[in-house]
């Protein structure tokens, strides 16, 4: 369950060392686009020395590693699949890299006798990845997907706007293989990092469409997607007057009642559930 | 021929370090710090103790700092040495 999702540029020291006071959900230490071809060595080293150095990490840590593809896909596994780290994200994602990577991380886990099992966010960024994405969400391990707008619209040859029109079957189709298989929906960044109005807009919107997340390539993102997708007071209100009415409707053996004029049964009471669970999990409320 | 070679990594942006590593008949490390007065004796630890662990003493090593902290250094001493050669 997350909210917002933060890109840190994987030989950036300065951002490593502050990555956990920026209050996201997750932070994405990236080897991939942020890192330049001659410092992808580098980047390497500096994450995985920094995950050696950090105890006790709040946020959940994801690398997004260099595409299955790339002369660099290996080594970075190698380096940074441990104990210390929760998620590999991976770019450019299809149903073929993503079970290779299922098949790579068992055997990496393996022979570092690892404790957890690490979790994959496959990137849709690709149309092939985007007609391929209710088998990829479906897949082992893969708790959450990624839409990757920048990519995706060059690969559809069409113009990336801030209204986002041209992504909407897209977010659609990812929202739905998400839900479908009860795993995190993640939106694409808002990259205009200087727009909030234009960030809050977007995000309100990705959100109505049901995607549960989004990333930020800017910390200065990050309250206002924070905002967007923790449930508001309004909901968390009604969803705990709905709970307290379910259990008094269960002692008189109802399945069904009514609740402020309104019909109340199943699905009203399964998103009054999630509410509240989200509600706690992000500490807007007591346990 | 290698004794002229150099393995350079890192910046001198803030919080990072510019390490420069090539080989010598003896260990040598050279540091400049903005903040040697207070870190010159850990960083340097930080380097020798690296080195050891990587089992590598004919190197000369020079770290020009700009307040990089501990993990920053093993990193940009490692990647150094992979850029030398002596590391794979």
């Amino acid at each position: 369950m997350r909210r917002s999702l933060l890109f840190i540029p994987g030989n950036n020291p300065s951002m490593l060392r502050n990555a956990d006071i920026f209050l996201a959900d997750g932070i994405i230490l990236d080897l991939e686009d942020a890192v330049s071809v001659s410092e992808k060595d580098a980047a390497r080293d500096l994450v995985k020395s920094f995950l050696l150095s950090i105890k006790n990490y709040s946020s959940e840590i994801i690398i997004r590693i260099n595409g299955f593809d790339t002369p660099f896909y290996l080594n970075d596994l190698e380096a940074v699949v441990s104990d210390k780290i929760d998620t590999i994200m991976l770019p450019k994602a299809t149903i073929e890299s993503t079970k290779a990577l299922i098949n790579e991380l068992s055997k990496i886990e393996k022979k570092k006798n690892l404790k957890k099992k690490i979790a994959i966010i496959p990137i849709i960024e690709l149309a092939i990845s985007l007609i391929q994405v209710d088998e990829i969400a479906a897949l082992d391990r893969v708790n959450g997907i990624l839409l990757g707008a920048e990519d995706l619209t060059s690969d559809l040859e069409v113009k990336r706007t801030k209204e986002g029109t041209e992504i909407f079957y897209a977010r659609s189709r990812v929202v739905v293989s998400c839900k479908a298989y009860q795993i995190d929906a993640i939106d694409t960044p808002f990259t205009d990092v200087n727009n909030d109005a234009g960030l809050l807009r977007d995000a309100s919107f990705s959100k109505s469409l049901g995607m549960n997340a989004k990333s930020a390539i800017h910390p200065n993102q990050i309250n206002i997607i924070n905002e967007v997708y923790s449930p508001s007071e309004d909901e968390i209100n009604w969803a705990k007057k709905v709970l307290l009415a379910t259990e008094e409707a269960k002692k008189k053996n109802l399945g069904v009642f009514s609740l402020d004029g309104k019909m109340v049964d199943k699905p009203i009471i399964s998103r009054a559930e999630k509410i509240i669970k989200k509600a706690i999990k992000f500490k807007l409320i007591e346990e | 021929m290698n004794n002229l070679k150099v393995g350079i990594a890192g910046t001198i942006e803030s919080n990072d370090c510019l390490i420069s590593v090539m080989y010598s008949d003896e260990l040598i490390i050279e540091i400049n710090s903005v903040v040697f007065d207070f870190f010159g004796e850990q960083i340097h630890t930080v380097i020798s103790d690296t080195l050891k662990e990587l089992n590598i003493q004919n190197v000369k090593v020079v770290c020009q700092d700009k307040g990089a902290l501990d993990f920053t250094i093993k990193a940009r001493l490692q990647s150094a040495l992979e850029r030398l050669g002596v590391l794979k």
